[in-house]
């Protein structure tokens, strides 16, 4: 898989540094935040695919996962692996670069490049850790909507994202209804419901019960970071996102490189070596304090009730057309979630399309291959733009 | 422009340029496409079935997955011109509270549906003892999803009953239309066009 940039135009994007990828932008703050906090200053990582149009009706914004990154269609840097969202972004994709303009953003809290608690406070020339202030989705969605004003778009032709990508999009949606042409939430929800809240905290306090936490002050030399509890964050999190018989059928009780069980505790079954894998692998990848925050920041959302105590009211008088698909193996936010989504839209009277597809992959459904799901979003797409 | 089934010919035919259209069951959006290109309405979808939700969308149609029966109460009051029930009535579990929503939602309401008193229908009972197999209900007894079969002389009955206004009506047989006063016997279709 190589990387792809569109065509240079007219408007000299090929020589402008703003376009491209792996592109930092610092953003001049100050930034105030839904908790009270202002932050000086805010770093966001990005890229860009394809040629912004001379009208500039042409842009597309990806919004990522829990953990994920702004390489959505391009090896990333370190691991060398593929994008992460390939299936719907890249040549003869429902996001397509050689017809759309494509803007993927680290988020705010993140540690792919944008600001998180891993960064330097520059108040006081050290990671900010645990001093980093509680973020929520919207401000998530502020600091991309900056972004957008620094790359010379005001309006989107489509905000995209699934699962927590979902959630931004639908605080753009609803924060900035004037500049979302149309909204695609693909496996989301307008709120964290309790099950939700639980299985973070599980992750939280896997973390935080780590010694090597040290209340997130582990940036020190010689620090070494609180894997074991990252780890197992992951493990309790990863069940979350297969399907019960996604794992029967991919483990079912089968043993791990072994006829009989050991009367211990290694991992005599294939779907604990394969958790405690994921988990470790994990580690690598991604930082505890921006787990913690980034979790937080899910926890907090409430579409609902940023708008009054009721969903509708997010989407009052909204000209954005709407998208909604679920998965009907996807337990962590499950059909109903969306299903609540769409009867707000359609009380508020916005133009919504709802699909629930099949698919036995659970949650994670929505970053694998599911054609239905390609040509969903590719009809909905293409009829937006028309 | 597609060939649309008779009954949706109708409907399209009587739908105002530019109006506000909810068209529940509304299959893959054919009626919906066409009042969208051809009328320009604002139309909107609800469908049951998942593989006819997505082919909708994928032609750019606003169309939600949701079931007559449980999905309409979101839906403000007199928020389109028109609601469109169509071939879908026989369907509901609760035909009575699903018609109360249409015309709650809509200002008017077409309704389409076909006649259990059509004569082939009657025949096939009469002579044959069987349930009918026709070219309106196609479907045999064991696996179709109409649990409500109605004749459009029950259909009168009930709207009379309830108060509410019939607009205007047409019959189908096959293509072509009948008179109001045959209809129970030689109609194999109705399409009422209704308001509170």
């Amino acid at each position: 898989m190589t990387a792809f940039l569109g065509t240079p135009s007219a408007l000299g994007m090929s020589e402008d540094a703003r376009f491209g990828l792996s592109r930092v932008v610092t953003l001049p703050g100050p930034f105030a935040l839904d908790g009270g906090a202002v932050l000086a200053a805010v770093d966001i990582a990005y890229e860009t695919y394809g040629t912004l149009n001379a009208e500039r009706s042409n842009a597309v914004l990806i919004c990522h996962a829990l953990t994920g990154d702004h390489h959505v269609a391009s090896d990333h840097p370190r691991t060398g692996k593929p994008g992460w969202w390939t299936r719907m972004v890249g040549p003869g994709q429902p996001v397509d670069p050689a017809r759309h303009f494509i803007v993927c953003a680290n988020v705010l809290g993140s540690c792919m490049g944008s600001s998180g608690p891993a960064s330097v406070d520059p108040a006081t020339g050290r990671p900010y850790a645990m001093r980093f202030p509680v973020i929520t989705l919207r401000d998530m969605a502020r600091a991309q909507a900056l972004l957008m004003d620094h790359l010379g778009v005001r309006v989107l032709l489509a905000v995209v994202g699934g699962s927590m990508g979902g959630m931004q999009v639908l605080e753009w949606a609803a924060t900035y209804p004037d500049r979302v042409r149309s909204a695609v939430v693909i496996a989301s929800a307008a709120r964290h419901s309790a099950q939700n809240i639980a299985f973070h905290e599980v992750g939280r306090q896997a973390i935080m019960a780590d010694p090597n936490w040290r209340e997130g002050e582990y940036y020190g030399p010689g620090d070494v970071p609180p894997t074991a509890g990252l780890a197992v964050a992951r493990m309790a999190a990863h069940i979350t996102y297969l399907s019960e018989a996604g794992l029967t059928e991919k483990f079912g009780r089968r043993l791990q490189a072994r006829e009989t069980k050991s009367f211990g505790f290694d991992a005599d079954f294939q779907v604990e070596s394969y958790l405690r894998h994921q988990g470790i692998s994990f580690t690598d990848r991604f930082d505890a304090n921006s787990y913690l925050y980034i979790t937080r920041a899910m926890d907090y959302f409430d579409l609902a009730e940023e708008h009054g105590g009721r969903l509708a009211n997010a989407f009052a008088g909204s000209a954005t057309r709407f998208c909604l698909v679920s998965f009907d193996s996807d337990w962590l936010y499950p059909t109903s979630e969306s299903r609540a989504i769409v009867h707000a839209l359609n009380a508020a009277g916005a133009a919504a399309s709802f699909v629930e597809l099949s698919s036995p992959f659970g949650h994670d459904a929505f970053l694998l291959d599911v054609p239905e799901l390609n040509r969903v979003v590719d009809g909905f797409l293409r009829a937006v733009a028309a | 422009m597609s060939l649309l089934r008779p009954d949706l010919a109708i409907i399209a035919d009587n739908v105002a340029r530019g109006a506000r259209v909810l068209d529940i069951g509304c299959g893959g959006g054919e009626l919906m496409a066409v009042l969208r290109d051809r009328q320009g309405a604002d139309a909107r979808g609800i469908e049951i079935d998942g593989a006819n939700v997505s082919a909708a969308v994928a032609r750019g149609l606003s169309v939600v997955q949701g079931d007559a029966d449980t999905d309409l109460s979101a839906y403000p009051d007199a928020s389109f011109d028109h609601a469109i029930l169509s071939q879908t009535l026989q369907t509901a579990r609760r035909p009575d509270r699903v018609l109360d929503e249409l015309l709650r939602i809509g200002r008017t309401a077409f309704v389409s549906f076909p006649n259990f008193a059509y004569w082939r229908v009657r025949w096939s009972l009469m002579w044959g003892g069987r349930m009918p197999v026709t070219a309106a209900l196609p479907v045999s007894w064991y696996e179709t999803q109409d649990i409500h079969h109605l004749t459009i002389d029950d259909f009168r009955a009930f709207v009379a009953a309830r108060g509410i206004v019939v607009e205007e009506a047409w019959f189908l047989a096959g293509s072509r239309r009948c008179s109001a006063v045959q209809a129970n016997l030689l109609a194999e279709h109705a399409v009422f066009l209704l308001r509170r």
